[in-house]
C-alpha cells in the first residue's frame, strides 16, 4: 500500500457512499446490490424497473472502465473456473440468506448503525479472513 | 426519467468501485490475508463511504422519497441464525474469489470467462435460494395474502 492506493480508497469509497445516498434519498431504499440482484428474480417484482435501471448503471459504469482506465479491472485466472463458479454460488445463496452484502450491510446497514448489518458484516470478514488463510496459507489454492 | 436517474447512480456506484480498488480481487484478497501481506488500503473505502452515507441517513430517514414511494420501513434489529449462517456462506465465497455482488456486475464491463462464470454462479446461487425460501408456505396462507 502507498499513499496514493489510500487516497483512491478514500475517493472511491466517498463515490460509493454518495451513490448509496443518492439512492436512499431518491428511493427510500438501501442500495444493496444483491438485494437488488435478486430483485431479478424474486417472486414480487415491485421495484423491479429501478433496480434493473441501477444494475445497468454498474454495467455501464464497468464498461466506461474498461475504456478509459482498464487496470482497474482484473485479469482473472481462466484456469481455475472452479474456484469462480463454487465462490459465485456460496456469494449468491450467502448474501440472500444473510440478507446482503459488503454494500448493503456493510456501507448502507452499518451507515445507520444497524445492530444486524454490524454483525453481518463481522462475521462475513471474519469468513473471508478464515477463508483466505485456509484456502492461501494452509491448502495452497 | 426515474429509470435514467437510478441509472446514473448506478453508474457512480460502479466508478466509486473501480477508483477505490473494489473491482480489483488481489486487493480484496489482500485486505483479507491479514496473515500474509496485509493491504489495508480496503479499510479506507469503509472508511469514506459509511460516514456519507449516514450523514444522508440521519437527514434523509424521515423524509418522503423525492421519486416517490414509501418512506425507509422500520429497519430489523433482531438477530437470527440466517443472517450468520448466509453472512458466513457469503464471507467464504467473498475470500475464494475476491469478489462481491457489486463488483461481480461492474467487472462485466470486460466480459471475460471467469467473470462470466463467477457471475452466472451468483444468479445460480440466488435462484436456489429462491426455490429453498419457502418459510411461509407451510402455513396454508392463500399466495394472494401474502
Amino acid at each position: 500500500m502507498n499513499l496514493n492506493d489510500t487516497t483512491l480508497a478514500l475517493a472511491g469509497g466517498a463515490m460509493i457512499g454518495l451513490a448509496a445516498a443518492g439512492w436512499l434519498v431518491l428511493t427510500g431504499k438501501t442500495a444493496g446490490v444483491s438485494g437488488m440482484l435478486y430483485g431479478m428474480v424474486k417472486p414480487e417484482p415491485a421495484e423491479r424497473g429501478w433496480q434493473a435501471s441501477f444494475l445497468l448503471g454498474l454495467l455501464v459504469g464497468g464498461i466506461g472502465l474498461s475504456l478509459f482506465w482498464p487496470q482497474r479491472l482484473p485479469e482473472l485466472a481462466a484456469d481455475r473456473l472452479w474456484l469462480y463458479a463454487a465462490a459465485g454460488a456460496l456469494v449468491g445463496f450467502g448474501t440472500r440468506l444473510g440478507g446482503g452484502c459488503t454494500s448493503g450491510h456493510g456501507v448502507c446497514g452499518i451507515g445507520r448503525l444497524s445492530l444486524r448489518s454490524i454483525a453481518g458484516t463481522c462475521v462475513f470478514i471474519a469468513a473471508g479472513v478464515a477463508a483466505v488463510y485456509l484456502f492461501r496459507h494452509v491448502a495452497g489454492v | 426519467m426515474r429509470n435514467l436517474i437510478a441509472c446514473v447512480t448506478g453508474i457512480v456506484f460502479a466508478l466509486g468501485l473501480g477508483v477505490s480498488g473494489m473491482t480489483l480481487p488481489s486487493k480484496v484478497i489482500g485486505f483479507l490475508d491479514v496473515t500474509g501481506n496485509w493491504d489495508p488500503s480496503l479499510l479506507f473505502v469503509m472508511g469514506s463511504a459509511i460516514p456519507v452515507y449516514m450523514l444522508a441517513w440521519f437527514w434523509r430517514r424521515r423524509h418522503t422519497p423525492w421519486l416517490g414511494g414509501a418512506k425507509f420501513p422500520k429497519p430489523r434489529a433482531d438477530l437470527d441464525w440466517r443472517l450468520f449462517a448466509g453472512a458466513t456462506l457469503f464471507g467464504i465465497g467473498w475470500g475464494l474469489a475476491g469478489i462481491c455482488p457489486g463488483p461481480a456486475v461492474t467487472i462485466l464491463g470486460r466480459p471475460t470467462l471467469p467473470a462470466l462464470v463467477f457471475f452466472g454462479s451468483l444468479a445460480g446461487g440466488m435462484l436456489l435460494f429462491r426455490l429453498v425460501d419457502r418459510p411461509k408456505a407451510v402455513t396454508n396462507i392463500p399466495s394472494t395474502a401474502r
